[in-house]
């Protein structure tokens, strides 16, 4: 069974026909080739695959691409404004806080959606928002450091 | 550019992994590319009567199914080898798809092709295998007694191999007439890897060339062509390209030859076309190589004044159902080798069976046999602490290698180059407040409420893999030099090829430096490549924290070659003696002379045009280098844990944890930080969370992300660190290597910690995890025991 779907996408409007079953994160990387979404665990686990659903922050590994039908999303190629690094990649980047980059857009889309709603988080609260984000390689230290780092500088 | 070396330079490597652009194996597309999707068993142990492929191959969208005697009928060789061998050893053949016995619940079966992924998840359902299941054993020391299932007919008694190092009789006399002992019987629990990137490979074989290329999630692609090249895909070694993309993470897991590569490039000769296979995180917990997973009876003894007098152990270590790439390496040249730990023992003997279980094979994991025997080492030496009444920090340091003693020659065939454990041990203690704590410590024990311990691991570490002719002699079925090429390009900018490649690490801004320090040039002039054997000349790959010890130093000595040869061209141009000429600042100037110089450009066009060379000197400027180490290096230091356990609960926070590593000069202090705060981590993970479990039917129990406790940020403490700087004597950078220290000391520092926060009750030792149930339990059992 296929569906009609309309979704927007980093500002960009996109109109496809897709199976029932079809993931969002399939959806991103298969259809519109936004490969910077991972997949880490496919099970809501890890938080690789964490993506913006209007605004929210969502494990595109569980949503159903039909489940976006007519929402906007934003995945890690749509945080960058022109050449100026989204507040928190810069962090990211300026922290050390990834090694293999594998979970990092995930933990970038995770903490840009904390810091909007709380934008000077204490540390415990940055450790409490990474919980549904898993990274292997940098012991969580230099990514909770970034992001103390990105809400230092007035991330929105 | 000098003062590059021992900066924080941000990583080049960042802007692309920010943004989404850098591209991991999976997120290569090919044209008229196919999906394969791996058929596994469901038993740990079973005859495989049948395979019924036509219903799958039936449905739209399936390209083919293939089983084992396709494999067969193709020619191909088929199989996944061995590269570390050992006297005896028994390695059975492992067949990339399963013959007539499956020997692991996760062995590949039947691949799939279909056009997209969902159509080959439909297909893999439709794959009718008829088994006949066999009894299971899990466990490394069972699998030697009697009555367990035999795995393998030319393997009695499921031993792989049977390897002693030591001194068997020395060792006997020291505990025959030792006042002290102890003895201590412990697991090593087994460990997953999981590296957040899912195992993935993309084969690509070209009909009309005959070659095929392999994007592939690997450590180490030379090694993984080499390989295939001899035992599974068979194709010759030039018509075989790898390419190991962005990596998302390693830790040992990528080093090893899977058959899930080779099959898809089976798939993809057969059908020439581009196949893609992508592993699930069920499927790479049920098939990456495991980690650890030891049972072992270690002793200690000493005299009265608590001087270690020797150490024995016996280790049976599980291989699982095949032996995977360096398994036979991880329990006996990693492991026995390090039992030394940084202290004067004057006789060990080790004693290690290697066994088949029918489990996932278990390889090298961060740390490989280092962790295990700092582990077994560390817990012995809290317990002769215990045993001798002397507090652990002076039992280490009564027995410490003292710092005149080195070159130290171990008991266990290692000589440590270098050393000085004091300083790092004091540096430790006097940063966590030592003596504070303990102090605490009594009043809480007096006081009630939460109990606090301090545990402590001193670690060495042999790494920078290593001498090639040492590890010939041991068993490699290759050598563990590093190479690179440095290109000086007609402009000046230079591009360097090193066979090290990165799953996180940060070479390309750590190994840029290098030679911006050296050349004097800016690091914006240097292009780092590496991951590719087309490439690349030929490199062993990053494992066994070997990057910037033999990869740096290859780099290094190339460099020294380029600024030689440099030089040579720029006496001719000065008309100077060549030993007059300095290379400094990017410039070439003549001793004593400050007006006669030229600079880099100049000198390195002057190469390229070959207007004006020195006699027999060729044009150009290009230099390979193979690095082979002439020792191992030795990283050491001392963790201090300390813990705070809810006696209602048994759950164990950890309320400080301290760093002091010693890996030599530094290159990148952010970047060293990084790796060691990952690996420390990961050494958590181990003490307090995470286990793989398997019932008694060989079914694994911890699949998922849901069962298997991988650490999380919530549930860690802000680390540490600190450092000391004993520089490498024997490599050109004096550097040692620091990716697997974190995850070497950490077990051993959180579990003293949590033994020595209940040891006022009795309890003498407790197994990884440490989970709020059994230290829960431990402290119940030390009360009932206390009243009756
Ligand atoms: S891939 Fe979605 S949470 Fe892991
Ligand atoms: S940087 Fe590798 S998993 Fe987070």
């Amino acid at each position: 069974m296929r569906h009609q779907i309309r979704v927007e996408v980093n500002g960009k409007s996109h109109e496809r026909e897709v199976e029932a079953r079809q993931l969002l994160v399939h959806f991103l990387r298969d259809e519109l080739r936004l490969t910077g979404t991972n997949v880490g665990c496919e099970t809501s686990l890890c938080g690789a695959c964490t993506v913006w659903m209007d605004g929210k922050a969502v494990k595109s590994c569980t949503q159903l691409a039909v489940q976006a039908d007519g929402c906007s999303v934003t995945t890690i190629e749509g945080m960058k404004q022109g050449d100026t690094f989204h507040p928190v990649q810069e962090a990211f980047w300026e922290c050390h806080g990834l090694q293999c980059g594998y979970c990092t857009p995930g933990m970038i889309m995770a903490a840009g959606a904390l810091l909007k709603e709380n934008p000077s988080p204490s540390e415990a609260e940055i450790r409490q928002s990474l919980k549904g984000n898993l990274c292997r390689c940098t012991g969580y230290q230099n990514i909770v450091k970034a992001i103390a780092h990105a809400a230092q500088g007035g991330a929105q | 550019m000098s003062g590059v070396l021992g900066s924080s330079i941000r990583r080049r490597e960042d802007p692309a992994l920010i943004t989404g652009s850098g591209k991991y194996t999976d997120d290569f597309t090919l044209p008229n590319m196919a999906v394969a999707g791996i058929v596994r068993s469901p038993y740990a142990h079973a005859k495989v009567v049948g395979i019924d492929t036509r219903a799958a191959a039936a449905l739209p969208g399936v390209v083919a199914v293939y089983t084992a005697k396709d494999v067969e009928a193709s020619g191909i060789p088929g199989t996944i080898p061995t590269a570390w061998l050992l006297p005896d050893i028994k390695t059975p053949e492992h067949p990339i798809l399963a013959k007539e016995f499956v020997r692991f619940s996760g062995a590949a079966v039947a691949v799939v092709v279909a056009e997209d992924r969902y159509i080959a998840a439909d297909a893999m359902e439709l794959v009718e295998v008829d088994y006949e299941p066999l009894p299971a054993v899990t466990d490394p020391r069972e699998a030697t007694q009697e009555g367990a299932v035999q795995i393998f007919e030319e393997a009695p008694n499921n031993i792989s191999f049977d390897w002693e190092l030591g001194d068997e009789a020395k060792a006997a006399e020291a505990f025959d007439h030792a006042p002290r002992k102890v003895e201590l019987r412990l697991r090593n629990n087994r460990l997953i890897p999981h590296a957040i990137e899912p195992r993935a490979a993309l084969a690509d074989f070209d009909e009309s060339s005959g070659k095929l290329t392999l994007r592939l999630t690997s450590q180490n692609p030379h090694v993984h062509r080499l390989l295939m090249s001899l035992a599974s895909v068979g194709l010759p070694e030039h018509k075989m390209r790898i390419i190991a993309p962005e990596v998302g993470g390693g830790f040992g897991s990528k080093i090893h030859h899977y058959a899930d590569e080779a099959i898809v490039s089976f798939c993809s000769m057969q059908l020439h076309r581009p196949v893609k296979w992508t592993a699930t995180r069920s499927e790479t917990n049920l098939t990456d190589a495991h980690g650890r997973d030891h049972v072992s009876i270690a002793e200690l003894a000493m005299d009265d004044e608590g001087k270690i007098l020797g150490l024995r152990a016996t280790t049976w270590a599980a291989m699982g159902a095949y032996i995977s790439t360096f398994a036979p390496a991880v329990p006996t040249y990693l492991y026995g080798t390090l039992l030394s730990g940084q202290y004067d023992i004057p006789a060990i003997h080790i004693h290690v069976y290697g066994t088949f279980t029918t489990t996932a094979p278990v390889d090298a994991y961060r740390g490989a046999g280092r962790p295990e025997a700092t582990f077994l080492v560390e817990r012995l030496v809290d317990l002769g602490a215990r045993e001798c009444g002397l507090d652990p920090a002076e039992f280490r340091r009564r027995n410490f290698v003292a710092p005149d003693n080195f070159p130290y020659q171990t008991q266990v065939a290692l000589a440590y180059d270098s050393g000085n454990y004091e300083p790092a041990l004091d540096l430790a203690l006097d940063k966590i407040g030592y003596a504070d704590l303990r102090r605490q410590q009594a009043e809480r024990r007096n006081g009630g409420g939460k109990l606090l311990g301090i545990g402590l691991a001193s670690y060495i570490e042999a790494c920078g893999l290593a001498p090639s002719a040492v590890v010939g002699s041991l068993g490699a079925q290759a050598g563990l030099w590093e190479s690179s090429t440095v290109r000086v390009h007609p402009t000046g900018s230079v591009t360097v090829f090193t066979g090290s490649s990165t799953q996180g690490q940060g070479h390309e801004t750590t190994f840029a430096q290098i030679v911006a320090e050296k050349l004097g040039i800016d690091m914006d002039q240097v292009e780092v490549v590496h991951g590719d054997t087309d490439q690349v000349q030929f490199g062993m790959g990053t494992y066994g924290s070997r990057s910037a010890a033999v990869g740096g130093s290859a780099l290094a000595e190339g460099l020294d070659k380029v600024i030689e040869k440099g030089r040579k061209i720029a006496a001719h141009l000065l008309e100077a003696a060549e030993e007059d000429v300095v290379f400094e600042d990017n410039n070439f100037s003549v001793r004593g002379v400050p007006d006669s110089q030229t600079g880099w450009g100049d000198v390195v066009l002057q190469a390229y045009l070959a207007h004006n060379l020195p006699e027999g000197i060729e044009p150009g400027l290009e230099f390979t280098t193979f690095y082979d180490p002439s020792n191992f290096v030795y990283p050491f230091g001392t963790h201090i844990c300390v813990v705070e356990i809810d006696p209602e609960t048994g759950k164990v926070e950890i309320a400080r944890y301290l760093a002091v590593d010693d890996c030599g000069n530094v290159i990148n202090p952010m970047i060293v930080d990084g790796q060691i705060h990952g690996g420390v981590v990961q050494g958590i993970g181990q003490a307090l969370w995470e286990e793989c479990v398997y019932d008694e039917h060989g079914q694994l129990l911890t699949g998922t992300l849901l069962d298997y406790a991988i650490p999380r940020a919530h549930n860690l403490p802000h680390l540490e660190l600190d450092r000391t700087v004993t520089p490498c004597p024997h490599n050109p950078l004096g550097v040692k290597g620091i990716g697997e220290a974190g995850s070497i000391a950490s077990p051993a520092a959180v579990t003293n910690a949590v033994v020595d926060a209940l040891s006022h009750l009795g309890v003498r030792h407790l197994d990884m995890p440490l989970t709020p149930e059994k230290v829960w339990r431990a402290i119940q059992d030390s009360s009932q025991e206390g009243r009756s």
